[in-house]
């Protein structure tokens, strides 16, 4: 092996990188002939404090609901049992809610994960590619017969969660100080009417309209898809919730 | 329901829904005036995630359990019973982009 290449295998560095307790690895030098000694452990601190911060800062609802003490605690074990895999630090965590499926000393939390889909929902819709609007002027020229059979574009920055749990209530409780949620399912539309994401809560049907939508159902048919689930949804409701929200970019209608 | 009653009511809703969005939009368009590129504290500041600010590196991983503490934040004004409202649903992040095939 040439003087100028490392004699430390790629997986010990790293194996020993995400173990607090692991030994310097052998064979690892200062770069003036020594051992690299603690510069390791200098180095391999400020990995576990970048990832910690990660999260810290990529799970602001877990935060403001946890805790930093107990946010912390969670991705000390978190950060090395799913170290990133790619460079992209904005997109670190999304191993986090199946992670917390299985977090016993949680396990009591069942919402948790939910809160951490919300969390990463609204970044990735913050990432999303930008789209205009659609023109709510187009929606009202048309002839009213003609509106049950168009298709909707929906913009890509929408997300849709759907949870067993009043996530709306606890997002809500956590950045705004809410009451405390009831018990019920909520629906949830993550959209980025201007440049931050928005979190809404969807009325019954809502989702299953939007799913109708996104498979390019025509609106006839998606509203069909929300009577089915529930009795007489709230189609302006949905509607206007779709305008507020910037999540229409176009329509087609029928040749 | 026919066809015909069927177009009449999502007509209805949708005139409903762009006549309140008409009346409510100038508004928004004042408020987000007021407030462009400020966001809420707590809440978006933190809309781009990690890694898009830089931050000071000097700070000691603290190694150790918080599990006392994590029910003195607010889940602890959280109660909630097991499957909220019995239904089988699981929590699933499904994006909607659109990626629907070209049908022209």
């Amino acid at each position: 092996m040439s003087s100028g290449a490392s004699p430390v295998a790629q997986a010990t560095f790293r194996e020993a990188l995400l173990r607090p307790d692991a030994a310097v690895p052998e064979g690892l030098g200062d770069g003036h002939g020594g051992p690299a000694g603690r510069r390791f452990a200098v180095y391999r601190n400020n990995v576990a404090v970048g990832l910690t911060d990660a999260v810290l800062e990529g799970f602001p609802t877990l935060r403001a609901l946890l805790g930093e003490e107990a946010l912390r605690a969670i991705a000390a074990p978190f950060l090395r049992a799913h170290p990133p895999s790619s460079p992209l630090m904005f997109r670190y965590g999304a191993a986090l809610p199946a992670f917390l499926d299985d977090f016993a000393p949680l396990a009591h939390l069942e919402y948790l994960p939910d809160v951490a889909r919300l969390d990463l929902a609204l970044r990735a819709a913050y990432h999303a590619a930008d789209a205009t609007p659609l023109d709510p002027a187009r929606l009202s020229e048309l002839p009213p017969e003609a509106l049950a059979g168009a298709r909707l574009t929906l913009a890509p920055a929408l997300r849709l969660l759907r949870s067993p749990w009043p996530l709306y209530q606890i997002w809500q409780l956590a950045h705004h100080d809410g009451p405390p949620p009831q018990a019920r399912a909520e629906d949830l539309l993550i959209a980025r009417p201007a440049f931050d994401p928005q979190v809404y809560l969807l009325p019954p049907g809502g989702a299953v309209f939007l799913q109708a939508l996104a498979r390019g159902a025509p609106t006839a048919e998606a509203a069909d898809a929300a009577s089915a689930e529930t009795p007489a949804p709230d189609l302006p409701a949905i509607l206007g919730l779709l305008l507020q929200g910037g999540a229409l970019t176009d329509m087609e209608l029928p040749r | 329901m026919s066809t015909i009653l069927k177009s009449a009511a999502i007509a209805g809703a949708f005139a409903t829904a762009l006549a309140a969005h008409a009346t409510s939009a100038s508004a928004d368009e004042m408020a987000q005036e007021k407030c462009f590129g400020v966001s809420l504290a707590g809440e978006n500041d933190c809309a781009a995630g990690p890694g898009t600010t830089c931050a000071g590196t000097s700070k000691v991983d603290y190694q150790g359990n918080a599990w006392a503490l994590v029910d003195a934040g607010k889940c602890a004004m959280i109660e909630l019973p097991a499957m909220a409202d019995g239904t089988a649903r699981m929590g699933s992040l499904e994006p909607l982009e659109r990626d629907l095939p070209m049908d022209s």
